[in-house]
């Protein structure tokens, strides 16, 4: 573990080289504590992978004091010993089909697999969220069953549809609103990833800690909650 | 209620505050004015709360009319400001009547201008900031820049008094700029060429610019090619890609990333950068973060203490 200033704003705790499934647990509880104990000069934290960055109020503290503090609360965690803490599992309903899932055949076809059984391997895994980025709401979710994982597209598609669900390598994650993306869409969501009315504090569905399942839908029960097919 | 009817958005205009602040982990980029010296002394002249919405008018050519009086405040790029025709002086508030123009020229010395009003732009707020992160749809009247007929709300009823920039504190954008880097995230891993090379030399403002990151042009930084898990942004973080040129990250980065960063540059040398042309020259200078915290403390003690005296002609310190 290595704790160091990275700007006037922020201080970044590394807590390995490699991304690792196991840190993630141990990250979440880092936020939980550094927020508990520091909470009125946190500004805000970004758990990432093998990361956590701190930004802080510069103006109550000094970078060194951060530095000294962070690495208290951490060997404190430490020394606790790991432990499990599960993390907050959520459902996420997929309608996978050929219309909404545009990479699917391919990706079957590709992979030697039928569609079924790409929607098996999707949905029996529970997967964790290791970061939230490139757009607001966005979770990297990981790991793949490696027979589905596949790199992405060497040319990103110009717009991918709101709750598209798309494969890149070991991971998958849903598109919290259309945007340009490169990732292989296997299907779509008809929950909402983020509420941009930002009335609850909390507009992103995910966070980093959380555990996720796909749960496998029909195209009626997609149209029910509120998914919306390609016209 | 009182408006700006845009009759010319120009470039590229938005709606920028202090930005959002505690949305990074929901994956929000920060947003907000990008050169926050000239920003806080809009607000400063209009006896404004430190952050509030101004426009942030990038090259020029915008154009609007007034639909009651109000007081203005114009800082930041150079750009040949005319109210009805007659010039307005620069770094300086003015008072405007109902059914006044306001034209911006072209740039010639900087890029960034802000317009701001007695009592800030009243757009609505999103995740607590009126902040345009066009990427993401967020802020302003439609999460998107200025367009014509947009009628911006501004409150009635505010009238400080008339005030200039002492002409010392005013920035001279065309002067080639050094600026304070730390050395972070992954600096260790840059060999000592790379780091060599990174702070003797200089470097161009490239055309690949804007508001998420200043692409700089120049002897190239061999980054280690070690695959790196995506890790949270700073503000001014320096991203090293593949090809060994420089990026500085602003206020619209993204929040997580996966290239190799030496290091990140003072919040108050990004401001100074983004009002730098394609063309200009940047130097790096390696510090420590107690000068630069030492430095932006200063800044914000400055801003948010000190006071008008002497008929407004003077500000004093706290």
């Amino acid at each position: 573990m290595r704790v160091h200033a990275v700007s006037e704003q922020a201080v970044q705790v590394e807590f390995g080289r490699d991304i690792d499934e196991a840190l993630i647990p141990v990250i979440a509880r880092a936020v939980e504590a550094i927020r508990a104990e520091l909470g009125s000069v946190i500004i805000d934290l970004i758990p990432s992978y093998t990361t956590l960055l701190c930004f802080y109020d510069y103006n109550q503290v000094d970078s060194q004091r951060m530095v000294r503090e962070i690495t208290r609360i951490l060997s404190a965690i430490y020394a606790g010993g790991t432990g499990s803490i599960g993390g907050r599992l959520v459902e996420i309903p997929v309608w996978y089909d050929l219309s909404v899932g545009y990479d699917l055949g391919a990706l079957a076809q590709q992979k030697s697999l039928s569609i079924t059984e790409i929607i098996e391997l999707h949905s029996a895994r529970e997967y964790q969220v290791f970061a939230i980025g490139f757009n607001p709401g966005f979770g990297f979710l990981g790991a793949l069953d490696e027979r589905i994982a596949t790199p992405r597209h060497s040319t990103p598609r110009r717009q991918v549809p709101q709750g598209s669900v798309g494969i890149a390598d070991a991971q998958t994650a849903v598109y919290p609103m259309a945007s340009p993306g490169g990732w292989n869409i296997i299907g779509r969501t008809p929950r909402v990833m983020f509420d941009p009315s930002g009335r609850s504090g909390q507009a992103a569905l995910l966070s980093v800690g959380d555990r996720v399942r796909f749960i496998p839908i029909s195209r009626s029960e997609f149209i029910e909650q509120g998914g919306q097919p390609d016209a | 209620m009182p408006e700006l009817v845009v009759l010319h958005p120009g470039w590229q205009s938005t709606i920028q505050d202090a930005g959002r602040s505690g949305y990074f982990r929901q994956g929000l980029s920060e947003g907000g004015a990008l050169d926050e010296h000239a920003f806080r002394w809009a607000n400063k002249l209009l006896d404004n709360e430190p952050n509030a919405a101004c426009i942030e008018i990038l090259l020029g050519k915008f154009e609007a009319k007034f639909t009651a009086d109000a007081v203005i405040a114009v800082t930041g790029a150079d750009m040949a400001v005319t109210m009805n025709g007659q010039v307005l002086s620069h770094w300086s508030s003015h008072s405007v009547q109902r059914g006044d123009v306001i034209r911006f020229g072209q740039a010639h010395s900087g890029l960034r201008t802000y317009l701001g009003i007695a009592g800030g732009w009243q757009t609505p707020r999103q995740f607590g900031s009126r902040t345009v992160v066009m990427r993401e749809n967020l802020g302003g009247l439609d999460g998107g820049p200025l367009k014509q007929g947009d009628r911006l709300a501004f409150k009635a009823g505010e009238s400080p008094a008339r005030r200039a920039v002492p002409a010392a504190l005013r920035p001279d954008y065309q002067t080639p700029l050094t600026v304070k880097v730390m050395p972070g995230y992954q600096y260790e891993h840059f060999g000592v060429i790379a780091r060599r090379t990174f702070e003797t030399s200089e470097y161009i403002v490239s055309n690949d610019i804007n508001r998420m990151g200043y692409k700089l042009t120049g002897p190239p930084v061999s980054a280690d090619t070690r695959k790196l898990a995506s890790e949270g942004i700073a503000h001014g973080a320096i991203q090293i890609p593949p090809d060994g040129q420089p990026i500085v990250l602003l206020k619209d980065r993204q929040t997580i990333g996966g290239y190799p960063k030496i290091g990140c540059v003072a919040s108050l040398d990004c401001a100074r950068l983004s009002q730098r042309s394609p063309g200009s020259p940047i130097r790096f200078e390696f510090t420590d973060v107690d000068r630069i915290q030492a430095e932006r403390r200063l800044f914000d003690r400055f801003f948010n203490y000190s006071h008008w005296v002497d008929d407004s002609r003077q500000i004093a310190w706290p």
